[in-house]
């Protein structure tokens, strides 16, 4: 499951871009992943340039 | 106050939806922005480079907008060797996008249109397969505002976009991975930039330092989402500043995902037009994107009037912006990706080598194209399109 470092993120939709479910939403100042709908491709965790997100 | 509706809505606040609305206020029509940061221009997610013809084509820049004047380049290839290009014609600029970006919604404002910054667009209110409105909510009312059309210029993730069904993702390769340091006490020549090439500083992306003037600058980075996996831009960024600029300040972060693709073909349905970021305007090759928005911008604006004047907001009347700004930028946005393409699978070695056959031009004869033309010296069908994108510089 992909989660997000709390206050880490700078809202710039770079997740939301390459998201193939478009499951993420970025509403500053929250990020939200619906995880119903995330297939764990782990895209949005390889894009973000400052390691907000990760899988484990 | 916010009214209850308007000829047009643009979403975002950015230079490409200011330009919009100018245009639609210039012609009489009601139109208002809808800025969900609490100011116009901040934060700035931009390197922040311009250049001359870019910006004078539309305004003639005032003082304030003007960090500093860029008369050069430095390339730096892997192992260090710097090659120093004059930019001959074209020059360019270091923005104070912070005060540009204020300015340009201020024009609008003059021109007639409203303005409402903490105005968050959260979903599209959408009839008979058409948009005709936003729902926002504006310090901390959800209110419902009408509109016979609405621009999104709500950046690279187009919330709005994706809500009315234009396709806004990016493929992987296609994506770059951003961060931004503005930095304080840095030695740099004030005039040029420098860009560090190759896959040691910024794999499938370059690393820039673009100079504001006061030792200050903008010291950034964009790798590609190809190469981002094992390694993310934070780490390449910090390392480099670490080896580099250790004594600086960071003053700034921003964090951003650049779309180095082509742009959108038809970033436009039945009441919705997309400009800037959000269509994907943006140079492939270099991630510049402030002039080819703020020109999505303007000719979105244009047809928009067009589309009021004639009552008809269809997909298919509002395409004649899609066929505009493929006719400008459709040919020169191929070539430039097709360089990209082909500058991104060059090795270091390769750039070494290319570093050490370009440092042999005597300097005033040294030009991006003379550069360029090494560059992809592997694949020769390129240099036609090396030609044409960089002529006259």
């Amino acid at each position: 499951m992909i989660n997000i470092i709390e206050n880490k993120c700078d809202y710039c939709g770079a997740c939301v871009t390459v998201c193939p479910k478009d499951c993420i939403e970025v509403v500053e100042p929250s990020i939200n992943i619906d995880h119903k709908l995330c297939i764990d491709c782990d895209l949005c965790v390889y894009i973000c340039p400052i390691e907000v997100l990760t899988n484990d | 106050m916010i009214k209850d509706s308007y000829d047009v809505v643009v979403v975002g606040g950015g230079p490409a939806g200011s330009m919009s609305a100018i245009e639609i206020a210039k012609a009489g029509y009601s139109v208002c922005i809808l800025e969900k940061d609490r100011e116009i221009g901040t934060p700035v997610r931009c390197g922040e480079a311009i250049g001359h013809t870019g910006l004078n084509q539309f305004f003639k820049p005032k003082k304030n907008w003007i960090a500093s004047e860029i008369c050069g380049v430095n390339l730096i290839a892997p192992n260090e060797i710097s090659v120093g290009v004059d930019f001959k014609s074209e020059t360019g600029y270091i923005l104070n996008r912070k005060f540009f970006d204020y300015d340009l919604s201020k024009i609008a404002v003059e021109n007639g249109a409203d303005v409402f910054t903490k105005s968050y667009v959260t979903d599209l209110i959408i009839s008979e397969d058409y948009v005709n409105g936003v729902v926002v909510k504006y310090m901390g009312d959800e209110i419902n505002i009408k509109s016979k059309l609405v621009i999104g210029a709500d950046g690279l993730e187009s919330r709005v976009g994706r809500i009315a069904g234009i396709k806004t993702s990016v493929r992987m390769k296609d994506m770059e991975s951003c961060l931004q340091y503005s930095v304080a006490n840095i030695d740099v020549e004030s005039n040029k930039m420098t860009m560090f090439i190759g896959e040691k500083y910024a794999p499938g992306g370059y690393l820039w330092i673009f100079p504001k003037g006061n030792n200050c600058a903008n010291i950034g980075i964009g790798i590609s989402g190809k190469f981002s996996k094992h390694k993310s831009a934070k780490k390449y960024l910090d390392e480099f500043i670490e080896r580099k600029f250790p004594g600086v300040s960071i003053l700034t972060i921003v964090s951003g995902g650049v779309p180095c693709s082509k742009p959108i073909r038809e970033p436009v349905a039945n009441g919705i037009m997309l400009v800037g970021d959000a269509a994907h305007q943006i140079n492939p090759m270099t991630g510049g994107g402030i002039a080819s928005g703020m020109r999505g911008g303007q000719i979105a604006g244009e047809i928009a009037v067009k589309s009021l004047e004639v009552n008809d907001f269809s997909k298919k009347y509002l395409n004649s912006y899609s066929k505009k700004m493929f006719k400008i930028f459709g040919k020169n946005h191929d070539r430039f990706y097709r360089i990209k393409e082909t500058v991104n699978q060059l090795t270091d070695d390769d750039l070494n080598y290319i570093a050490t056959q370009a440092s042999k031009i005597p300097e005033n004869k040294r030009t991006i194209t003379s550069i360029f033309k090494h560059a992809v010296y592997k694949k020769p069908s390129i240099i036609f399109d090396v030609l044409k994108v960089f002529a006259g510089i």
